[in-house]
């Protein structure tokens, strides 16, 4: 079989007492969209920030690619090809839709260290900028500054900026949170678009949404995987029904 | 050309005021203005150059007085030793702002906030008390600079009109410099840390490394200001590096407007034309100027460009 693009090795992160990571191994194909799902508190969170490299683990170990990404920092991992989004929305707010899109466009083309050329005028970024916009449906939004955007939008400009950063592995942490009903359905549209084109690990809570997209499903319970499999398998797992679906019926309704 | 505003029509005026300045003073015979203006030109380029990493890259150094002294000392110093060359003196100063600002920022910028604000001013306090013990160059009392900066008959510093021009010039080319920094890349990178640091670590900036060259990029700006300030006073001691010194800079910068290319150079005016006019009055002026500040600070948010743009939108 061939090397997976994000292999997770019996990771541990603990905070004080509490085993937040506990153990979790996973591993994520070239061009599968691997959902990660869990009750509050399960630790999903956590698992991304180890990910991503805002936070160490205790033990364990991340590779991407087959290179082993556990201790580097955020930025490097974004220059192998991780790109993620955050939970709750975290965009450069004075500046405008374009401008923070364009900003990721720049971290991947050369050195940022110019400092005299303007680089609002650099066609290439702002080209970038406007396809990643254009791909989430907000070109018409592009000078506008993020801080009068709505929610619903800002959600889309996180994963525009994501997109920017032309990324083999997209880090999805809960894209739906906030979103009506609406908005929700456009963005599964949305995700369902991009699955062609790019990996991608999904944490949300919005069970419809992870049934309707996921090729496999990993099922987080304090800190630990409890099962892992496609979505008619974790539909029909008893642990998973007892710990975490209970009686959330939606879930034999949908998919 | 964009639209007319209140705030562009006030800046040229100012500017051009600046230009014309020498004009009027030999034509009125008032020597004085000139001087007063002089130094208000250099203190305006401190200023400027502290709204750089404060305004624009959002780090809170509480401890630019520091380059004041350093670009002085340098020049001071040198003088002193039988260097009288500008083009040696001038040069040393800025290397000499640039390594203190590479050490300072790289120790500094591990922390953020108000521990970054304590810490800027912990060194330059440290600075103030290392000139403070320079016995051999007047410790405590300060050094006289005999002698003006020479540069081979290019430029007399020693003749009032051509020294203000040199300022002025030096002040042009750093606004001109900040402005081409804010919008190129590099500024981008750094208001956008300003804005959210966690963002541009997640979209691949390493934060430290684009902070630290701002840093020392602003440093080398104030350690102009500083030779020329010495200068202009024919004299160099530890008080320029004092905290107050610091805190009078930042005012200037928040009086004007953060983060606003000419800001900075309209709270040094207002500032130090307050401060004169209101100790002529009275001895007492702090007590006017500090309720005054106040006001504007709370009232005036973005402080006088602020409040000019929102007059000019009525």
């Amino acid at each position: 079989m061939a090397e997976p693009l994000l292999r997770v090795e019996k990771l541990v992160r603990r905070f004080g007492g509490i085993i937040a990571t506990d153990n979790v191994s996973l591993d994520v194909a070239a061009g599968e969209l691997h959902a990660i799902i869990g009750p509050n508190g399960a630790g999903k969170t956590t698992l991304i920030s180890q990910l991503t490299g805002h936070l160490e683990p205790h033990s364990g170990s991340v590779s991407l690619g087959g290179r082993d990404i556990t201790y580097l920092p955020a930025y490097r991992r974004c220059a192998l090809g991780l790109a993620r989004s955050f939970q709750i929305t975290s965009l450069l707010l004075d500046f405008t839709a374009a401008d923070n899109v364009a900003l990721a466009a720049q971290a991947h083309a050369g050195t940022s260290f110019r400092f005299f050329g303007n680089a609002r005028k650099e066609k290439g970024l702002r080209d970038a900028a406007h396809a990643a916009l254009d791909r989430v449906g907000l070109l018409h939004r592009a000078d506008v500054l993020v801080s009068r955007l709505s929610h619903g939008e800002r959600r889309q400009i996180e994963l525009a900026v994501a997109l920017a950063s032309k990324p083999k592995l997209l880090l999805l942490d809960e894209p739906m949170a906030g979103l009506g009903v609406t908005e929700s359905q456009s963005m599964v549209k949305l995700l369902q678009e991009l699955r062609k084109e790019v990996s991608i690990v999904l944490v949300e809570h919005d069970m419809p949404a992870v049934f309707a997209l996921a090729d496999r499903i990993s099922v987080l319970v304090y800190g630990r995987v409890i099962a892992s499999g496609d979505p008619a398998a974790i539909r029909a797992n008893e642990d998973v029904k007892r710990a975490y679906l209970g009686d959330q019926h939606v879930v034999t309704h949908h998919g | 050309m964009k639209a007319f505003t209140v705030a562009k029509a006030v800046t040229a005026l100012m500017l051009a005021g600046l230009v014309l300045l020498p004009l009027y003073s030999s034509m009125s015979g008032n020597i004085f203005i000139l001087t007063l203006f002089t130094r208000i030109v250099i203190l305006a380029l401190a200023a400027a150059s502290l709204n750089l990493i404060m305004g624009f890259g959002g780090m809170m150094s509480f401890g630019h007085a520091a380059y004041l002294g350093i670009g002085g000392y340098a020049v001071g110093m040198l003088a002193q030793e039988g260097v009288g060359s500008g083009f040696i003196q001038f040069p040393v100063a800025l290397a000499a702002s640039a390594l203190y600002a590479l050490v300072i920022g790289a120790l500094s910028l591990r922390t953020r906030g108000v521990y970054f604000i304590m810490i800027t001013l912990a060194f330059a306090q440290m600075a103030y008390y290392v000139a403070s013990g320079l016995a051999r160059y007047g410790g405590d009392d300060g050094l006289t600079v005999y002698k003006r900066s020479d540069f081979s008959g290019l430029i007399n510093l020693s003749n009032r009109t051509q020294f203000y021009y040199l300022c002025l010039a030096c002040l042009f080319v750093v606004l001109l410099l900040i402005w081409r920094i804010v919008n190129s890349r590099f500024g981008l990178v750094v208001q956008g840390l300003r804005s959210n640091e966690q963002r541009m670590q997640a979209i691949g900036f390493p934060a430290k490394r684009y902070q630290l060259v701002c840093f020392v990029i602003s440093g080398m700006m104030c350690g102009l200001a500083g030779a020329l300030l010495a200068n202009n006073t024919d004299f160099i001691s530890p008080a320029v590096m004092y905290w107050t010194r610091s805190g009078d800079l930042m005012v200037m910068v928040i009086l004007g407007g953060m983060g606003t290319l000419f800001g900075p150079v309209m709270g040094a005016v207002v500032f130090l034309l307050l401060e004169e006019f209101l100790s002529q009055i009275t001895e007492y002026w702090a007590l006017i100027m500090g309720p005054l500040l106040l006001l504007i600070v709370l009232f005036g948010r973005g402080g006088i460009m602020g409040m000019l743009g929102r007059a000019g939108r009525g």
